[in-house]
């Protein structure tokens, strides 16, 4: 019996670190979201609810929550979309598939400072490759990131770009799981190409368009470094999403407890969309 | 198995097959070779901007430099603080990520080896965490990191990833470690070895897929993050390289060529490693990504 008791040591560094650093802020911040701390002074009112009443009638809380929802949505749609035709090409295994894969998934090993970078160079109004291009083709220069009409979606695209490798990963393992059987079932019966997708590849394949759904959605609210990189919210607030804004209360504005609330209403949204994810998965395993 | 195997089509009918598959087959290359070329085009741009003057970036944006100043690197290299920054990221990266392997598969030894109740709520206790995005907890972790004076230190960052780090590594090892023959386990203790034996000479070994798949996930999440360092550190002595970036641009302001020598000095290391052990990274940050 004496020898099991070493295994509390062994738990002792990761629990000791993991309580202390992790644990303990993430209770201390649903605590810290009901005062009006401003991180300095020595006492901390307490004041209920009154910070998430105040996010609900703040303009720039709103226009955050309304730019996460339209980025989410450019996101998912489109990245969803390529992603799962990028899969459908690349889904055998040769040697040129793996090439493209490997090509597809590398903005994922960079900083995201660096793509943001990349990306603002490419934006650039005056020496920009896009704005470079349309010149030579005669058409109007945009200011990628200076338009409050544009600027959102430009970052959207920066975003599919550094992620859509490793969503076309998993729609590829999704596919590589189908037993091919069931495809010649569907060839002998004489199906078309659009037909065994439909009725042979999609509904083997919604496990896995349930996790890319999931996942994007997830990353997509929890954006932070290209938009703060990149456009840093603005102009006029355009890009600003709940991360940003968050930021901006706690460290510019110094208003923990203001920012605080909108990291528990962030929470929450992550929270739903994580629960209805297991929710979907487990009935589609008990569907098969 | 493709559609030429088929015996009973027509020879009209699959010529013209033949011509619509080798229609789609061009689509097909077209798409993928367009895609390719908007990843790998503004890769080649960023090198060939970071060996031109600013001038020469003004008068020809897309073009090749006339000459490759590489002189751009040199200044970098030699009075920027470059090295400096990336000695930092080397230590916090090397440190956190052997770390993090360590007493994450310490703490999945155990909760794989303690009894039902205590063994569910550790592991739930860890796991739950890879639903907490980083916004939430920052904030009170920040003013916890500068009330213990961990903040501007290569020490506070580390402890910090350990800590962010243990969800995810203990969720991915006791996966693993739950699949080991219980056997074996038993039939080491019969030889009279003890947990640390049985850790470190049975169960460690043969979690070499599930080290690999820690480590490379928060290999490139280390070395890569912006967050942290943005939050706690101030002093130049202790910035990692996207942090010692992001001043750049203050720095040189808008001057392309030097960020791009700062994007591309840091950038090489994670490419050559990815590019070695490419089929380990994509299931390493892929099974990073399902986490949540």
């Amino acid at each position: 019996m004496k020898s099991r008791r070493i295994l509390y040591l062994f738990l002792l560094p990761a629990l000791a670190l993991y309580i202390m650093f992790f644990v303990i802020p993430t209770v201390a911040a649903l605590g810290l979201s009901f005062t009006d701390w401003n991180g300095i002074s020595s006492n901390i009112p307490f004041v209920g609810l009154d910070n998430y009443k105040e996010l609900l009638k703040d303009n720039i809380f709103h226009k955050s929550v309304g730019n996460n929802v339209k980025f989410t949505l450019v996101v998912l749609t489109a990245q969803t979309a390529l992603s799962l035709v990028f899969a459908i090409f690349l889904m055998k295994n040769s040697k040129l598939n793996v090439v493209y894969r490997t090509v597809f998934f590398l903005p994922m090993v960079l900083a995201s400072v660096s793509i943001a970078f990349i990306w603002m160079f490419t934006y650039d109004s005056n020496i920009g490759a896009l704005n470079v291009m349309l010149g030579n083709l005669g058409l109007a220069k945009q200011s990628w990131l200076g338009n409050s009409k544009i600027a959102i979606y430009s970052l959207a695209f920066a975003q599919i770009w550094t992620h859509i490798g490793q969503v076309m990963i998993i729609f590829i393992a999704g596919l590589q799981s189908i037993p091919e059987n069931l495809y010649e079932a569907a060839r002998i019966e004489g199906a078309s190409a659009w037909q065994t997708f439909r009725y042979v590849t999609w509904p083997l394949l919604i496990p896995a368009a349930t996790i890319v759904v999931a996942l994007t959605t997830i990353q997509s609210f929890r954006a932070f470094d290209l938009i703060f990189v990149m456009t840093d919210g603005g102009p006029a607030y355009a890009t600003e999403i709940i991360s940003t804004f968050l930021y901006h209360n706690a460290f510019i504005n110094h208003r923990f407890g203001l920012a605080s609330a909108s990291a528990v209403i962030l929470m929450l949204i992550i929270a739903v969309i994580t629960y209805t994810q297991s929710k979907l998965l487990a009935s589609q395993n008990k569907g098969m | 198995m493709s559609v030429k195997h088929e015996v009973n089509s027509a020879p009209e009918a699959e010529s013209s097959a033949k011509v619509a598959n080798n229609v789609k087959d061009i689509m097909k290359q077209l798409i993928l070779a367009l895609y390719a070329a908007l990843i790998l085009g503004p890769f080649m741009l960023v090198v060939m901007t970071s060996l031109k003057t600013t001038q020469e970036l003004y008068q020809n944006p897309l073009g090749l430099p006339s000459t490759f100043h590489f002189e751009n690197y040199a200044k970098i290299l030699m009075e920027g603080k470059m090295p400096f920054y990336f000695k930092n990221s080397f230590i916090v990266t090397i440190i956190s990520v052997t770390l993090i392997i360590f007493f994450a598969s310490l703490a999945s030894y155990a909760i794989t080896r303690l009894d039902g109740w205590k063994s569910k709520l550790m592991y739930g206790l860890f796991t739950i965490g890879m639903m907490i995005p980083t916004q939430v907890n920052m904030i009170p972790l920040y003013l916890l990191v500068v009330k213990l004076g961990l903040n501007n230190s290569i020490l506070g960052l580390i402890i910090i990833y350990i800590a962010f780090a243990m969800p995810f590594a203990t969720f991915i090892m006791v996966g693993f470690m739950r699949g080991i023959p219980k056997s074996l386990i038993e039939a080491s203790k019969i030889d009279g070895a003890n947990e640390w034996q049985i850790y470190s000479r049975v169960v460690l070994p043969l979690s070499l897929p599930s080290v690999a798949t820690v480590a490379i996930f928060n290999f490139v999440w280390v070395w890569n993050d912006l967050l942290f360092p943005l939050l706690f550190v101030r002093t130049d002595s202790v910035k990692t390289l996207p942090l010692a970036m992001l001043r750049f641009q203050g720095e040189y302001m808008f001057d392309f060529p030097m960020i791009f020598v700062g994007v591309v000095l840091a950038s090489i290391p994670m490419i050559v490693t990815y590019v070695l052990l490419q089929r380990w990274f994509i299931q390493g940050l892929t099974a990073g990504s399902v986490k949540g």
